[in-house]
């Protein structure tokens, strides 16, 4: 009963990060398909043939498979491996770019997660990569500092205001009763636009210029390559693997994380249980603005090297779609946002040779979004319904994998 | 109508629910199905309803073969259900709930809510239900919404109404006037099917009783059938229904509730102005209808109340204006009266659930780091102590039935040394067998010296386990009076008289006494 009654009053939120792993999975299965009849569908070649389909068939199938698997191959080469390459660098660089391209999406989905694992869901991600991005920027180009203590003080500063721009949603959320998702679309627009003030003043500036891009980081602000000069991938990677590492820890590990599992999940009891669930709310949302903050540092101080309004590009929308699809558990986003940085990666190298424009890229990652909304629509086009609804027939009061109902008996019964 | 199941069984997968259930329901008769919790009466119900097809076995409506492909098919044939959770659509009027998927329409498919209202009137009046049919359904009482339902029924024309756990959301006087109402029905020859676990009610109401025990039919008695008997065919083994205890008296006041005034959010006294002591090993039951002010009462003593006024003193320390947490570290256990919502975290592991309240101390905890062995160990012990029926405690709470998950809160609270304990319907939707456990296990906490504060809407749980009983009518203190006191002066005083009326009013009525000297039938079991 209780099971029944709790299920009938479970926010978005929790729907959404219940959806299992499965579902995940094939729900980027679902969508490569998907993408692919769209990529075969605009294919100049295959609506060509299609004017004759009905005396050649074949024609039209032949070109629609050659445009798909066309586009695809050409994906692969550009963020796993290169086989039509020349050289070794090369033949790895794309794997390297997809590292290079998920490095930001870590730590911003995995602060969407973490707030989520909470109850909040965090669409504010972008705004808070900004304010990161914005803080260490600034302290990245005008401040002279020895080596390693630049690239930590920016790492810190990116954080820490990344944490304010959370942290601030969180606590009028717990003073005033606001919704986060409400706060967090208005907190973007204001770091937008914060942004684009900001880039407007001299100080912020190249000397000289109107350009609303700042100067070159110091090199003693930039990440350093780990893979050494030939690839792109920096500091910022082994930070996310830190970072995934980090949320695990802090979710399963620590009592935080249990005060805010519980509050995310039910927060009345958390309550009588003695949590504080405004703090829980507060800590979440700084927590998550700080590792959005962290994805910031990595735009500016690891790949783009200067801060401009695109800074953030759509990462921090991205990081939701990564988080729903790791199911808010800190390996399921790594590896989530593993794959959003490989279709980044691939999806140039599709457009460029195979003139596939790269938009698919976002028809597949928004149909990811959609199908893992809605599960029961994946487990029917893969048939996976009948064994589920076999389940739910059987009674609540004996739940599968229970015992028989003789269970309820108590100690010392000699039956 | 006659109604006849032969040879029904139903099976998930492997899992037999009902074995071959043999059930004759006669015409104009109330026939309860008596069983504990997972027993399987509910899966037999829904057959008859049409909601599961029976694995094997025959329906027979006046002795000729049914077939139901859903409840569309059964309430055509004159079967109705009320079922434990009302379907009705809170913000719709009665009427508009019981047209709803049985609309009366004028031309052009408009809809006709006077002919609805008409029927309505027209049952209300003949079985004196008092229902408004323009009432909207969710400023009802709960045991009017339940009038709703069976009317609902009604104006289907069932002939046969089958009411799953009817009582299980009612209070004493509404279970009361669904008796008569049931009485009334059967006199116009509507068959009844009574679904139930409370032997009082069970007795009180029909005509025939069938007890269900593992899927199985394992007996059939008359209501004169003595109360024991039932139980032990119901449980499958012998029940001790006194739990033999003694009264105490307490030894000195620990904790002193003065002047305690508690404000809803919307500034209406929920609590007004009670005074209260309660001593070291006794138990004080706070009685009274649900919704007279003991929710916001044990609220306000765990802290979730904090703007409330007075004073609660636990030791001489003063509790109001502490959060949760501290008033929990001061040895305070609680056991919220309902467990799914306040309880229990469902999706967490029984293991997370049993340390819910202390996570973040030794040895569960060492700074920030939890430590998930002794988590385990913790749970081990306790699944063992309290018999807490799981394959394992990494499960969900949510895989437990009721009377388990009651016991995972009650095996939290009483885990620690404590300088109070609170239990607010400690045995609500718990099975008989686990309902003797968890009453022990308080009297144990009682008689290590504990003050204990029961709150309880089941009069017989309250006389069972109160040394003292208060009662509480619309906020206020009616009088705390002892345990041996009448239902029929505890009756009173819920209605809003004072201890002094109550006595003088019940001993002015002949053939009332006010007190009680043979023993009671135990808590929710009666």
């Amino acid at each position: 009963m209780s099971a029944q009654t709790t299920e009938s009053t479970t926010t978005l939120a929790q729907r959404l990060r219940q959806s299992s792993a499965l579902v995940s999975v094939l729900a980027v299965v679902l969508s490569l398909i998907v993408g692919g009849l769209l990529i075969a569908l605009t294919d100049e070649r295959t609506r060509g043939a299609a004017g004759y389909f009905f005396s050649r068939p074949g024609d039209t199938l032949s070109a629609a498979w050659q445009a798909a698997s066309g586009a695809y191959a050409a994906m692969f080469r550009g963020a796993v491996f290169n086989y039509n390459a020349s050289n070794g660098v090369d033949m790895i660089k794309p794997l390297t770019e997809t590292l290079t391209m998920a490095t930001p999406l870590i730590t911003a989905s995995l602060g969407v997660a973490l707030a989520f694992r909470a109850g909040l869901f965090n669409i504010g991600a972008q705004g808070q990569i900004i304010i990161g991005a914005a803080m260490a920027g600034y302290i990245g180009f005008a401040w002279q500092l020895p080596w390693p203590i630049h690239i930590l003080l920016v790492v810190l500063v990116a954080m820490l205001g990344g944490a304010v721009w959370g942290g601030l949603v969180g606590w009028i959320k717990a003073r005033t009763g606001a919704h986060e998702v409400i706060l967090t679309i208005m907190f973007n627009y204001v770091a937008v636009h914060l942004l684009a003030y900001i880039l407007t003043l001299p100080a912020m500036l190249r000397p000289g210029s109107n350009n609303p891009v700042s100067p070159i980081m110091q090199p003693s602000a930039q990440y350093p390559l780990i893979l050494g000069p030939d690839f792109r991938v920096h500091l910022g990677f082994l930070l996310g693997l830190l970072a995934t590492w980090g949320v695990w820890w802090l979710l399963e590990r620590s009592t935080i994380g249990f005060e805010l599992k519980a509050v995310g999940a039910n927060p009345s009891a958390a309550r009588t249980a003695g949590i504080n669930t405004t703090r829980a709310t507060v800590i979440a949302m700084v927590g998550a603005g700080a590792l959005a903050g962290l994805a910031g540092a990595a735009q500016v101080n690891g790949t783009e090297f200067s801060l401009a309004n695109g800074i953030a590009a759509s990462i921090g929308f991205d990081a939701i779609t990564v988080a729903l699809l790791g199911r808010s558990k800190p390996l399921g986003v790594l590896f989530a946002a593993l794959l959003f940085g490989a279709f980044r990666a691939g999806g140039v190298a599709m457009q460029s040779q195979t003139g596939t424009p790269i938009d698919i890229v976002l028809v597949v990652q928004s149909l990811i979004v959609l199908f893992i909304a809605a599960p029961p629509l994946v487990r029917t086009v893969f048939g996976l319904n009948a064994r589920r609804k076999r389940r739910q027939a059987e009674p609540d009061e004996a739940p599968p994998g229970n015992q028989p109902p003789s269970s309820s008996l108590t100690a010392g019964s000699s039956l | 109508m006659k109604l006849e199941l032969q040879g029904i069984t139903k099976s998930f997968g492997g899992f037999v629910a009902n074995d071959s259930i043999d059930l004759v329901v006669e015409p104009g008769t109330v026939h309860c199905l008596l069983g504990e919790n997972g027993a399987g009466k509910s899966t037999l119900m829904n057959v008859l309803f049409g909601l599961y097809e029976p694995t094997s076995g025959r329906i027979l409506v006046d002795d000729k073969p049914v077939a139901f492909k859903g409840p569309a098919d059964a309430m055509n044939v004159g079967i109705g259900m009320v079922h434990q959770h009302f379907m009705l659509v809170p913000v719709f009027t009665v009427a508009e709930n019981v047209a709803l998927g049985n609309e009366s329409v004028k031309g052009g498919g408009v809809l006709d809510l006077e002919q609805t209202r008409k029927a309505i009137r027209e049952i209300s009046d003949r079985y004196g239900f008092h229902v408004d049919p323009d009432a909207v359904v969710e400023d009802l009482p709960v045991g009017v919404q339940q009038r709703v339902e069976i009317i609902k029924a009604l104006v289907r024309k069932a002939d046969l109404l089958i009411l799953d756990e009817p009582t299980a959301v009612l209070t004493p006087q509404e279970t009361d006037e669904l008796i008569d109402i049931i009485g009334q029905l059967k006199a116009n020859g509507t068959s009844i099917i009574f679904i139930s676990h409370k032997l009082r009610e069970v007795k009180a109401v029909s005509d025939k009783i069938t007890v269900i025990r593992r899927g199985k039919v394992v007996g059939s008695a008359d209501p004169s059938a003595d109360v024991k008997e039932l139980a032990s065919l119901m449980v499958g083994r012998e029940v001790d229904l006194s739990l033999g205890r003694i009264h105490s008296d307490g030894d000195d006041v620990r904790l002193s509730i003065k002047d305690l005034t508690v404000r809803t959010e919307t500034g209406h006294a929920a609590v007004n102005g009670l005074s209260l002591d309660v001593r070291g090993g006794e138990i004080l039951a706070v009685a009274g209808v649900q919704g007279n002010g003991q929710t916001e009462l044990v609220e306000a003593i765990i802290g979730l109340h904090p703007k409330a006024e007075g004073s609660i003193a636990l030791g001489g320390e003063e509790l109001l204006g502490r959060s949760v947490k501290e008033i929990i570290r001061r040895g305070v256990g609680f056991v919220p009266e309902d467990r799914s919502t306040d309880g229990l975290i469902s999706q967490f592991s029984i293991a997370d659930n049993l340390v819910l309240n202390r996570y973040d101390q030794p040895p569960i905890a060492r700074g920030l780091a939890l430590k998930p062995k002794a988590i385990a160990a913790s749970a081990v012990e306790k699944v063992k102590e309290y018999d807490i029926r799981t394959p394992t405690a990494a499960n969900a709470a949510s895989t437990l039935s009721g009377g388990n998950q009651q016991k995972v809160v009650l095996a939290r609270e009483l885990a620690r040394e404590l300088r109070l304990f609170i239990a607010s319907q400690p045995t609500r939707g718990v099975d008989v067998g686990s309902i003797e456990f968890l009453h022990r296990r308080i009297l144990a906490e009682r008689d290590h010296g504990t003050p204990v504060i029961i709150v309880s809407t089941e009069l017989d749980e309250v006389m069972e386990l109160g040394d003292r009983i208060a009662v509480l009518f619309h906020g206020r203190l009616m009088g705390v009076v002892p345990g041996n006191t009448s239902r029929d002066v505890l009756g009173l005083m819920m209605a809003g008289s004072t201890a002094e009326e109550a006595f003088a009013e019940a001993s002015a009525a002949p053939g009332m006494e006010t007190t009680q000297d043979g023993p009671t039938l135990p808590g929710g079991i009666a």
